[in-house]
Order: structure tokens, then sequence, then C-alpha cells
């Protein structure tokens, strides 16, 4: 695939049908692999990288490199374009200035989790028929694909591409996943238990901003956490709450337009699982609103800018409180 | 040198415990490795490194440093500052006891920290010898032997016991204290695992990366490289590689409006972050390509220009694994150096 892709983004370039291609670039190790953008065919041969551990998300780069001048080649994974499609409903992202070519995602590789098996120095990594060849300076390791693909690949929502102009690869289709299991196995739990579950994760926080950076639903040009003005700004915790706190808005702020593709937990680095506090809102306004996937399409109304006479009451807050 | 059998690590925990506060590396529930206060049954991490560093012991994300009280038109200043207890920090790996070096450099130079230095003066630091270093450790870059760890005390495993040596007299006051646990014993064998370890450190994909193009008279040069728009082009402006850095110091004080008063504290700050060192004239960095220069130039020229050549890194490979973009100090040696 990766020679495939290219090849076709050295064809747009010499077409001039685009002047930049953002991908991933090749690192120091197997699995280091950095966002980038490409503007040449020699860098593209000497740096595009696209394996098991291209997992970064570039649909939010495209809010900036879409406002650049000319076109931009964009090869998104069928999650990211799901991302991609909400930024262009939310008019942050310039459609024309991109030309997307959709290839096939995941699953994508966990470095951690094959580190978490006490795999170390590690020199390569290949997959032979979904298992995982190590190569260390510890002598070859061997582990299964599954068991180091990623949490977000785990429960992936969808293998369909919701926006391109051109598909590499199979397309395919809107899984029936798993995705609200842990959602179900924490409302399950009875209040105590799941506020002791948070106040265990969030507790973790450092403070780094990762999960808000990354995240393609938060594009504010000044975030009010970052704002000296707004009189809420921190880098720290005043104290331990304030943590749970920060994670909680800002799971308010993009309920209805997270498309839940996975990169606030993926970059964390201290492991927090905060893409379970996104689920709960998608979960709760398939059951409240009916069945909505933000960032599916680019016209429809979002159930919580919308109203309609049925709308379930307020009340429902206290009434779900009920232990 | 003194040893003890590794079966009888809960004991020396034991009684290091019994007479003072006791950090050692434990294992989470999720893999990842941190510091944690000893309790009895605890035990310690396998892991090479803690996923943050240690520096916390000395330098915690956020403290205060001072309280006022308002009455009317009187401002009481409440000096909050207590005298630290004695702990040890058990476990320490070379590169993260190098760190405390590095910030000493800052904190322990006129006008000295107070607040630092009274954690530093009661904290022992016994460090623990590597023998299963990763390919992101680049500790020998910065001269650092990662099996001849530095610190008050220093412990190496040959797989069957815990050797400990002293290297000051604090660490002596430390061995004396468990004295009665130890016993004399042959080195032998632990020669043979250093010199293994030492071999592996060889054979690490960055073991071969060297500070030679750097240091601070190389200001002008890296400074206006066209390098850095390229270099941070993805960066995300998260703090995650200073926050997990264990020489990492900047930090910020602010004033915290309790309603009845003011708690001012100081908190790490991230020259990642968009308001970072903004004063009243705005802010010096406008682009994250400053913001992302000023990050690599600090560890690189400003810090050596500024302390004899030594440099603001330790090679702990942290910001390597954790970058959510994968973009670290090693690629921005390697893409500087090409002219």
């Amino acid at each position: 695939m990766q020679e495939a892709m290219i090849n076709r983004a050295k064809q747009l370039l010499a077409d001039g049908a685009v002047n930049r291609v953002i991908g991933w670039k090749r690192g120091e190790f197997a699995y280091d692999i950095t966002p980038a953008v490409f503007e040449t065919a020699e860098e593209l041969e000497k740096e595009f990288v696209y394996d098991d551990f291209t997992a970064a998300n570039v649909s939010k780069y495209l809010v900036k490199e879409s406002k650049k001048e000319g076109k931009i080649l964009a090869f998104l994974k069928p999650c990211d374009t799901y991302s991609f499609n909400q930024l262009t409903k939310e008019h942050r992202v310039v459609r024309e200035n991109v030309y997307i070519v959709g290839i096939p995602g995941g699953p994508k590789l966990d470095a951690e989790k094959i580190k978490a098996k006490g795999i170390t120095g590690i020199l390569g990594v290949k997959n032979e028929n979904y298992t995982l060849k190590i190569d260390t300076v510890y002598g070859e390791e061997i582990m299964p694909f599954y068991e180091a693909i990623l949490d977000k690949c785990a429960t992936c929502k969808s293998k369909k591409h919701v926006v391109y102009d051109e598909l590499m690869g199979e397309e395919g289709d809107v899984l029936d996943s798993n995705r609200f299991d842990m959602v179900e196995k924490l409302e399950n739990m009875t209040a105590q238990e799941r506020f002791d579950f948070w106040r265990d994760q969030l507790s973790k926080c450092i403070r780094c901003n990762a999960c808000r950076n990354v995240c393609p639903a938060c594009t504010c040009e000044k975030c009010v956490f970052d704002n000296p003005n707004s009189g809420v700004e921190n880098k720290a915790p005043a104290d331990s709450f304030e943590e749970n706190m920060f994670h909680i808005i800002r799971a308010f702020h993009v309920a209805g337009r997270c498309t839940d593709c996975g990169e606030c937990s993926r970059v964390c680095p201290q492991n927090i699982p905060l893409h379970l506090l996104n689920r709960k809102f998608i979960k709760d306004i398939n059951s409240l609103y009916g069945e909505y996937q933000a960032g599916e399409d680019t016209t429809s109304r979002a159930p919580l800018n919308d109203y309609k006479q049925d709308d379930c009451e307020a009340s429902i807050v206290h009434e779900r409180g009920v232990e | 040198m003194l040893k003890i059998s590794l079966d009888k690590l809960d004991k020396l925990f034991e009684a290091i415990s019994a007479s003072q506060t006791l950090y050692i590396p434990v294992d989470r529930e999720d893999g990842a490795a941190e510091y944690k206060k000893y309790e009895s049954g605890m035990k310690l991490s396998s892991a090479l490194n803690t996923l943050r560093s240690a520096k916390d012991f000395f330098f915690p994300q956020t403290e205060n440093l001072v309280d006022f009280k308002m009455e009317g038109k009187n401002i009481e200043v409440i000096d909050v500052r207590e005298e630290s207890e004695d702990f040890v920090i058990f476990g320490v790996r070379a590169c993260d006891a190098r760190s405390f070096t590095i910030l000493d450099k800052v904190f322990l130079a006129e006008p000295v920290d107070s607040y630092y230095k009274n954690r530093r003066d009661h904290g022992t630091v016994v460090t623990m010898a590597c023998a299963r270093p990763a390919e992101t450790c680049f500790c020998g870059t910065f001269g650092i032997d990662a099996a001849a760890p530095e610190g008050d005390a220093a412990c190496y495993s040959d797989g069957e016991s815990l050797f400990i040596e002293a290297h000051n007299e604090k660490g002596q006051k430390f061995i004396d204290s468990i004295s009665s646990l130890l016993e004399e014993g042959d080195t032998a064998k632990l020669e043979a695992v250093r010199a293994k370890t030492r071999e592996i450190l060889k054979k690490l994909p960055l073991a071969h990366l060297t500070t030679d193009n750097f240091g601070g008279d190389k200001l002008n040069e890296y400074f206006n490289s066209d390098k850095w728009g390229e270099l941070s082009e993805s960066c995300l402006g998260c703090g995650t590689c200073t926050f997990v850095c264990p020489t990492c110091q900047c930090y910020d004080i602010k004033d915290f409006n309790t309603g009845h008063g003011i708690k001012r504290y100081r908190c790490w700050d991230s020259c990642m972050y968009s308001d970072f060192t903004k004063m009243a004239h705005g802010n010096p960095r406008l682009t994250q390509l400053e913001r992302f220069r000023q990050r690599f130039m600090h560890k690189l020229v400003y810090f050596p220009a500024n302390n004899n050549g030594e440099f603001g890194c330790v090679g702990c490979g942290r910001c390597l694994s954790k970058c959510p973009i994968s973009m670290n100090i090693v690629k921005v040696m390697k893409a500087l150096e090409v002219k």
C-alpha cells in the first residue's frame, strides 16, 4: 500500500493537482512515526511511510493546512474521514483545498502494548501473518498481532470512508462494534464505584493537554484554559479535583461533535481512558435523541444543536440519577 | 561491597521505612511504573524506568510558596514553608540521578531556592544500575554510565544479591542505618553483569549519538537554522515532553484567589504552551516554531553556555516514547547536524 500511495502522491504532485501531501514520516525506530507534510517526490520517496504504526489522525492538521495556498493531498483512514467531515460541518477546514484519498485503516499497532510484554531494545517489528516478529538487542521476540493493537482499533466503529475524492484499496463497512461495552460496565457500577473509578483514572493526569491538542473536535483558536484573561486559565491544578473537572468539561464541550476517533486516549502519556467519557455522551445521545454519528455527513443537524418536540425532558438527568 | 539477598528486599524496605519515608518504583495496574510511598507488601518494579521522572521529589508539579490573608486594609503574609521530613528515593536510574545534578545548577545557584534546597537536603538518592536498557536510551551521549549510576548510594544486582555502595556521607549514613541486614559479598559475578550491560549499551540504536556538534558556542548556527519549520510543523503544542522530562525546570508563579486571601503557588510551566513567559508587553515567542525551538536550544545550547558545557538532557528517552507525534531531541539533533 505504501508504495502505491507514494506513486499516487508523486503523480498528483507532478500533475499540479496538489502542491503538498500530508501523511506520515519514518522515525528512528519501527514505531515512532511523525505526521508530516511533503512537498516533493524526493521527500516522499525518502521518508513517507504507511504501515502498522501510522495511527495518527492527520485531519486536524488540515484546519491550518487547508487555509494555505494551493491544494493538499490528504491520505485519510476511515476513522480520519469522520473527523474531517465533522470539521467541514463546523466550517473549520476548507474542503475544496483538500484532495482526499481514502486508504484502508487499521488495526494499527501500539508500541506501548509491545513494551508492556517486557519486550525492549526494539530494533524492528515485522508482521508475518498476524504474528509480530520483533527484533531486539536481546534477541527475537514473538507476539500475536492482535495483542498489540491500539485500543481505538480494538473497538473500531467503521471501515467505511465517509468522505473522499478517490479511494485506494477496498472499501469497508460500518461495523457493529463493541465500543459501548465498557461504558455499559461503568453504567452498571454503583455511583460510588464509578466515582472511585474516575477519581483513580483522572488523578493520574499531568495536565499536559495532549488529549485536547490532538482532538479534532478541539479547534478553538484560543482555549479558555490557555487564556490568562479568562479567569479559569490554569497550567496546574489548584487542587486534586480540578483535573477531574477539566476532563469532564472538555467532554461536555465536544459532546455531539466527538466522532470517537480515539486519539485522546492514544496520546495520553498516563494511559487514562479518556474516550470513555466521550463514548458515554455518544451512547446517551443515541438513546435519548436517536442514533447519531458525528462526522457521518456534513449537512444534518446535530441532536444537541437541534430542537424537536419529542426531545427528552431535562428531568431525565434527575430520573437517571436515582440509584 | 556490602550486599543483601534479593529475596530479602522486603526486609530491607521495612528497615528503611521504619526510620524515614521511603519511595520505590512500583508497577501500576496499566503496566506503567511510578514512585509510591512504601507500604508493607509493595513490590519493587522491574520496569526500566518510571513513567514520570523522579524530579517531582525535589521540584513538585505544584507547590504553595506563600499565603496572603486580607482583612480590611491589612495584608498578612504567611510563610507556608515547613522543614521537610527525611526521605529516601530508592531505585533511581542513572539518567534521573544525573538530572538532579542539572536541577541543582538551577535551583542551588545564588539566589538559592529554599523550597528546593529543603527537599534536596532531606532526600537521600539511592540509585539502581540498569541491566536491560531500551532502544530509547541514550544516556551515554551525555557521559552517563547506566551500569554505574551516581546518587548518594548506588545498588547493583547480579540476579541473586543486591550490592550497595555509598558515594558520599549521606549515602554512608543510609548504609549504616541498614548495616545489620547487610553482609560482605563477592563482586566477581557483579562485574560480569556490568560488563554485559555495557556491551548492550554499545549495541543500542542511539549509541553513536554525540553532543560533539552542540554546545554554548552554537547559538547563531542553530538558532537561525531553516530546519526548525519542518521539525516543529506537526508539534501539537502539548506539554508532554516537558512534563515527563527529568531536567525541564521552567515554572510559573501564580496567585489563586481563595475568596478571603491569596495562595501564591508555583507550577511547572512548559515552553510548548502559548502563554509561556508571557509578560506585560505580551509574549516573546508567538509561534509554535519559536516555542519548539526554545526547548531544544535550551537543552543543547543555552544550558551548556551557562553551565560549563553541561547539557540539559540526560538521555532517559521518556520524550521519545511519550510524545504524541514522536518528535524528540534525538530527531532534532540529527536534523540540525546535517548541513
